[in-house]
């Protein structure tokens, strides 16, 4: 490529740039001659150390208020894949949960330490299963979950997109595995409400999934993958599928099943009734049930209070050492005898 | 080729040879049909446009690279982007580019139309009709009236001049603006347009693309006469100064010589670029390793879960028994093969990492760059109009390290407009008193009138001479001076242009106006005239002189045109009284030798050369003159072997140069003249700026050893306290004692050192292996002062640094010897001057004045060093900080590239959220002002010793980035550790953060934030929300609504905070330590800047 000025140029030291009418000519001539108005930052010491402090000035509060907020989180948290296996299967899990006619139902007894107040969130999390693998998270049809059984490229959705030469609404290998354990809780002898209604994202609730899309074919194989759907339901209402379906980001994760709408006092002893139904055995998958309250920040996670403070102490740490060096050995600002040319000469 | 026994022709070279019968284009196109004027040059049409510019487009690697990668992704086991996705970097590149050549070509096809349906009048049926240019066919005869363009090559016939003279303008052809002569054969000229009269046949060569060179013999009415070079008018030229000229199409549309010329030069790499290209394959390397850690964590995951897969509701690898194909395996392969699938599919995901879009940037910023240059008006040249011309777009920042600068003379570091100063007449010195003194003699009725747009006219008389001139004609001195002046006023190729219509009656000839190829020549046309030999009329055939008042016609019977064999022209005169005399100028040293030999002649040479020592120790061009009587054997014998060789087709210039030597031997010495180059302005700053600046000046010239050092002091390239050491050498063993002998001198003394050595020597030491003992002698001294080189010679001096360094060299020079150097070197710079555009067109770049060099080193070559240094590291920072984030998330997806973004915001990274700033940056940032660069041209060494572009500065932004992108990762993933965090969630948070953080790293290094620069960093974080707020907003995606749950949540908005403070902190540190403790040059001056600043701004008192 050729950028040729060519011969013809506006004459443009006669501009008068005093004259209004020439404003423009006067951006172009500043633009052309690069001399734009412009700010010119200097990393002077004064703003180095400034910037420091500021930095540990804003960051150590945020991170006390996040730690206080993370910390003002109570939560119960009980593994259960493990006991909830009879003494008789406990050298073969695998057999216990593939068998249909084994019973599932399993009882625990949570002790809660601190009061907790409503609402109480009711999640189950699993271990080592990777919702976020290609395989698994690809394998879904967006489309079939809004228009179901009218919409049939489910090519995505294999190996789970055909059983008996019939599709699979909804199709695809993360519905299929479906979480299904069922929790249910009581205090004393009095039943916790649970309410499992506006635990999905609204947003997937409406639009994502369809209300006129029913399940159908679906778990008909005879490799069963995870939980069954009623099938009188919309799969927009159905909304432990809608809740499973948003693939967790890392192979530890909790989802959603419910809240209780009930403070829990101190002392209490919340019994859990739960069908251990879902196989995590097979690839050593661990199952924990969590009651959680929560904060303006989220759950009981104290990394981000602590890593605000860390960073915030650490600046505070920085700017003193860096006017600490600055006042033993200062260097004049702008000095050009100190430029490498004329160093030189001084020493000579 | 065509008619090779052609019934009268068949001479030897007539296969070689075009035929073209003269207004007979039926026959001329009867054998051979020969190429129509229609001119093609549009690439496309609109067929061919689509297949035609995807072939060319994917000539580049980095298509390739892109198609390939598309090309991967569409196997179905490795699809990790969906199928438009992955095309759409390609595509849009694609498609930016055929927007932009389909445009391109849409003007070539306007303009082709225009040019091609243009209407002249061409002979037809008796009479000249108008026909349009793409149907004129070779062999019509076709006229032109006065400034009109010419419609093919033509052989000219006639034209309005009864002389046959016709001018003509070559500007658009080789840029020179001054009007050249074409004749027309005084056989031809007199011809009738009005019939079917004319006919004849023209054999003339090839087509060529030698704009110089013209070869062919006509025959008409048995007579057979020569055709050169001045009987030719070319496409692309204009006709000026002539009612019409009528002439014959021998070569037409492409095969004229103006379209067989317009050919690109071969493009040059940029020293960064290949610096740069090593760098990348570093991060080939890494990307390598990334990709076969990816694959062997999966193979082995596999083997741990081999008995599992099958099963793993996360896997599964097989169809359900009932379902489409029971049992089946699924999109696997067998453990090698998902292996090996894992590292393809991996190389899709981590594609991002050769940065191939930066190629592209660079050409846009380098585009915007020179879009500067070319604006900045401190390298607009007033007196020639002239900006300053980026011809190559791919070395910009080449000219930020520059180390040599290989500058030629006449023309460089002086103006080339020549003024007379000093002669020499039979043996006797005229004008040796100062100058001035020679001006305050009343003259002036003399000296013309200085005119403002003739500067060659200002020639100041010497009285003694103009004395010696009015004497009458007796004597040898007498004689002797008379025919000096009829050299100076005959012997050259000079025009006369008559600027008053009748103002050959008017007897003054004021309106005179010289025109011609060489300067020297007009100056020397000039001089003539100022002592009353006035040159007012040139034809093929006379020249008609002015002597005092009486008109005096002489007969040109040849000329034998300058070479650089011989040195020297001279012409063959015939004079009213049938004497005839041949008139030689030339270089001394090619006259003094064939001078005739003669007692008094002796003296008289003797003095002359005593004068030619004098006036080029002051820095004058020397010519000498000489002149011999024709006696008429001798006349007779020169006529038959001019004859001869005008005629020839083959060897021609070899049989003129024979006729030449031939009548140029026992000359008479008439005397020497001496000539006045002038310094151009501001020549002795910049050589002093470039010098403190490290940069060595070494000038290359064709003058003599004397000449070119007298200049080299005048422009403060040599001091007098300089040590000189001179290496003239005759012979090669001379030549291998001089170079060690010098170099032991060198020891001995302190201070600084010039060398100046003669192309004689150079042949010697260039041609044998004594190459490297000179080069280490040359790079000792300070300055090398190279005198009479040939062309090639100066390239081999050029060569000589390049290729034993690793500095980087420039050459800078006008003329057309200056080329080779100019090719040789890593940056060429064209003077636009006086000698014609072949260095121009040779050239990287071209500007008007040598002073500008100062300008474009120091300032836009330290800009363009330091914005195009960053622009690369940041780019190879921004793509790989991307590239690592995802690696990390893979190796927590069960080694399965899994994306937490979406494909989308993947492909949008690179080529919509980030590139804009990097762009604007490169474009417009600026560390210091021009007025800082030129105060302390040290700071030009911070490209001597790569401050902007480093290995080490690419090692530490690489651990930068990896601790940068760690942070990326694990804040969020410590953040959402165990929560309900999904995927998309995930990747819209990485998403945004990453183009956060990148942005502020740029901002971070932003030195000159203009309006600009703001737009475009927080318009690209502007943008890259809208664009996330778009892509959750389609129900389809799986992603959909996430980015509206995510910002409800204070954690979202605290972990985007933490992770670009955390990333930057290490970054922010160093540069803050660095700024403070080791501060570079670059750093203090640009507080001193500052600081001058506000000083200004505050007044004086506030800050001291």
């Amino acid at each position: 490529m050729d950028v040729d000025g060519g011969g013809m140029s506006t004459d443009i030291n006669n501009i008068n740039i005093n004259h209004p009418l020439h404003a423009r000519s006067k951006a172009i001539h500043q633009f052309t001659q690069q001399t734009l108005p412009a700010c010119k930052p200097v990393l002077t010491p004064a703003w180095v150390i400034g910037t420091f402090f500021l930095m540990g000035v804003v960051f150590i509060p945020v991170g006390l208020i996040s730690l206080h907020a993370s910390q003002s989180v109570n939560e119960i948290v009980d593994r259960y894949d493990i006991d909830c296996v009879p003494d008789t299967f406990k050298s073969n899990k695998i057999a216990y949960i593939k068998n249909a006619s084994t019973p599932k139902s399993c009882h625990r007894y949570l002790k809660v330490d601190k009061p907790m107040k409503a609402p109480i969130y009711i999640y189950y999390q699993l271990d080592n299963f990777y919702q976020n693998h290609r395989r698994y998270v690809k394998s879904r049809s967006e489309d079939q979950l809004l228009h179901g059984l009218r919409y049939n490229k489910t090519s995505s959705c294999e190996p789970q997109a055909f059983e008996n030469g019939l599709p699979i609404v909804p199709c695809g290998l993360v519905a299929w595995s479906l979480f299904n354990d069922t929790y249910s809780f009581s205090r004393g002898t009095k039943k916790l409400k649970v309410e499992r209604k506006n635990i999905a994202w609204k947003s997937d609730r409406n639009h994502k999934f369809g209300t006129q899309v029913y399940p159908f074919n679906f778990q008909n194989g005879s490799f069963i993958g995870g939980g069954k759907l009623d099938k009188t339901i919309p799969l927009s209402e159905q909304e432990d599928l809608i809740v499973w379906m948003r693939t967790a980001a890392f192979p530890s994760f909790r989802k959603l099943y419910g809240r209780i709408e009930e403070d829990l006092e101190e002392g209490d002893i919340v019994v859990v009734r739960l069908m251990n139904n879902y196989n995590t055995y097979s690839f050593g998958g661990t199952k924990m049930l969590v009651l959680s309250t929560s904060s303006w920040l989220g759950g009981n996670n104290s990394f981000l209070g602590v890593a605000y403070i860390f960073v915030g102490s650490s600046s505070i740490l920085i700017a003193l050492i860096f006017l600490l060096l600055h006042v033993k050995n200062p260097r004049p600002y702008g000095d050009t005898t100190y430029l490498s040319g004329n160093r030189k000469d001084i020493s000579s | 080729m065509q008619l090779n026994n052609h019934n009268t022709h068949n001479g030897p070279a007539s296969h070689n040879s075009r035929l073209v019968y003269i207004n007979n284009p039926q026959r001329t196109n009867e054998e051979y049909e020969f190429t129509g004027n229609k001119i093609t040059t549009s690439k496309y049409t609109i067929f061919s446009f689509l297949p035609k510019n995807l072939f060319i487009q994917f000539h580049r690697v980095a298509y390739v690279y892109f198609l390939v990668i598309a090309a991967l992704n569409q196997l179905p086991p490795l699809a990790v982007f969906g199928r438009t996705v992955s095309l759409f970097p390609l595509l849009f590149v694609l498609t930016v580019t055929a927007i932009k050549d389909g445009y391109e070509d849409w003007r070539r096809h306007r303009s082709d139309r225009n040019e091609n349906n243009k209407e002249s009048p061409v002979f037809q049926i008796g009479k000249f009709r108008p026909k349009r240019w793409k149907d004129i066919q070779v062999g019509e005869v076709v006229k032109v009236c006065a400034d009109e363009a010419i419609p093919c090559d033509m052989v000219l016939l006639g034209t309005s001049d009864p002389s046959g003279v016709a001018y003509i303008q070559t500007m658009n052809l080789d840029g020179e603006s001054n009007l050249k002569t074409r004749y027309a054969r005084q056989e031809t000229c007199f011809m009738p347009f009005d019939g079917d009269l004319i006919s004849g046949v023209i054999r003339c060569e090839q087509p060529n693309r030698n704009i110089y060179e013209f070869t062919a013999t006509m025959e008409m009415n048995a007579q057979k006469m020569s055709l050169s070079q001045s009987n030719i008018i070319l496409r692309g030229c204009q006709v000026k100064n002539t009612e019409w000229v009528v002439g014959v199409v021998v070569y037409a549309g492409q095969e004229t010589k103006a379209m067989l010329n317009s050919a690109v030069s071969p493009s040059k790499r940029s020293k960064l670029e290949q610096q740069m290209n090593k760098e990348t394959i570093w991060l080939s390397v890494f990307l390598f390793v990334l990709c076969l850690v990816v694959a062997i964590g999966m193979c082995l995951w596999l083997i741990r879960h081999e008995q599992q897969i099958d099963t793993l509701p996360y896997y599964r690898k097989s169809y359900s028994i009932k379902g489409k194909f029971p049992g089946k395996p699924y999109k696997y392969y067998g453990i090698p093969m998902e292996t090996f699938f894992a590292f393809l599919s991996s190389i899709i995901v981590f594609q991002i990492m050769i940065p191939i879009s930066l190629y592209i940037t660079m050409e846009l910023v380098r585009l915007g760059q020179s879009y500067f240059m070319i604006e900045d008006k401190h390298m607009y040249d007033s007196s020639t109009n002239s900006r300053f011309q980026c011809r190559s777009l791919n070395i910009n920042e080449d000219l930020g390290q520059i180390r040599y600068v290989f500058s030629d003379k006449t023309g460089t570091l002086t103006e080339n407009k020549m003024e007379f100063r000093k002669a020499s007449v039979f043996g006797k010195n005229y004008c040796n008193s100062s100058m001035v003194a020679c001006a305050t003699q009343d003259n002036a009725e003399i000296t013309e009138p200085a005119k403002g747009k003739n500067p060659k006219s200002d020639v100041i008389v010497d009285p003694g001479l103009m004395g010696l001139l009015h004497k009458e004609i007796d004597g040898d001195e007498r004689i002797a001076a008379h025919e000096f002046f009829l050299t100076l006023a005959a012997c050259n190729t000079v025009i006369p242009i008559n600027n008053q219509t009748n103002s050959i009656e008017t007897e003054l000839h004021q309106d005179l106006d010289y025109q011609g190829e060489s300067p020297d020549e007009q100056a020397l046309v000039a001089a003539a005239r100022a002592y009353g030999y006035i040159l007012f009329e040139r034809t093929s055939g006379h020249i008609a002189l002015d002597v005092n008042g009486k008109k005096l016609r002489l007969d040109v019977l040849g000329l034998h045109e300058f070479d650089s064999v011989r040195k020297r022209m001279s012409v063959v005169i015939r004079f009213p009284d049938n004497n005839v005399k041949v008139l030689v100028k030339g270089a001394d040293t090619s006259i003094l030798t064939i001078l005739r030999k003669g007692h008094d002649n002796d003296n008289i040479t003797l003095a002359t050369h005593h004068h030619l020592t004098e006036y080029s120790s002051l820095g004058l061009r020397t010519l000498v003159l000489a002149a011999k009587d024709l006696t008429n054997e001798e006349l007779e014998k020169w006529q038959l072997m001019y004859e001869d060789a005008t005629t020839s087709l083959a060897d021609r210039s070899l049989k003129l140069r024979e006729t030449a030597l031939f009548v140029e031997s026992n000359l008479r010495l008439l005397g020497a003249t001496g000539i006045e180059d002038k310094l151009q302005e501001g020549v002795p700053e910049t050589i002093e700026c470039l010098r403190q600046a490290g940069v060595k000046v070494w000038v290359l010239t064709g003058d003599k050893q004397e000449t070119a050092i007298s200049i080299a002091l005048s422009c403060k390239l040599l001091t007098p306290d300089m040590h000189q050491i001179i290496i003239n050498g005759t012979s090669e063993s001379e030549c291998k004692t001089l170079l060690p002998e010098a170099k032991t001198e060198i020891l001995t003394v302190d201070g600084s050192v010039a060398l100046i050595i003669d192309g004689n020597s150079l042949v010697y030491i260039l041609e044998r292996d004594l190459e490297s003992e000179l080069f280490e002698l040359a790079t000792s001294c300070s300055v090398v002062l190279c005198c009479r080189v040939a062309p090639l010679q100066k390239a081999g001096i050029v060569d000589l640094i390049k290729s034993r360094t690793d500095d980087m060299t420039l050459a800078i020079g006008d003329g057309a010897n200056d080329v080779s150097m100019i090719q040789m070197a890593d940056v060429g710079v064209g003077i636009c001057g006086q000698e014609g555009r072949q260095a121009v067109m040779a050239s990287d770049f071209a500007m008007g004045q040598f002073r500008f060099l100062r300008r474009l080193l120091l300032v836009h070559g330290h800009w363009n060093y330091q914005r195009m240094g960053y622009l690369v590291l940041y780019n190879f920072y921004r793509n790989a900080v991307f590239v690592f984030m995802l690696f990390w998330y893979i190796l927590c997806a069960a080694f399965s590239t899994t994306s937490a973004l979406t494909d989308w915001s993947s492909v949008f990274y690179s080529v919509i959220y980030t590139s804009l700033p990097t762009i604007i940056v490169g474009i417009l940032d600026k560390d210091l002002s021009h007025k800082t660069l030129l105060k302390y041209p040290k700071l030009y060494e911070a490209g001597h010793r790569h401050e902007s572009y480093n290995s080490f500065l690419f090692w530490i932004m690489m651990a930068d980035t990896i601790w940068q992108s760690l942070v990326l990762f694990c804040v969020p993933r410590f953040v959402y550790k165990e929560s309900t965090i999904d995927i998309w969630s995930m990747g819209s948070l990485w998403t945004v953060a990453v183009v956060i953080l990148v942005n502020i790293h740029l901002a971070m290094d932003v030195q000159r934030w203009v309006v600009y620069t703001h737009a475009s960093i927080w318009g690209s974080v502007a943008l890259t929300f809208a664009c996330v707020v778009v892509l959750d907003s389609i129900p389809v995606f799986p992603n959909y609504g996430t980015i509206y749950e995510l910002a409800k949540q204070p954690t979202y908005w605290l972990s985007i905070l933490l992770i670009i403070v955390a990333a930057l902190l290490p970054r922010f540190i160093t540069k803050s330590l660095h700024r403070m403790f080791w501060a570079s040059d670059i750093q203090i001056a640009r507080e001193a800047e500052i600081l001058r600043k506000k000083r200004l701004f505050y007044g004086p008192w506030k800050w001291r």
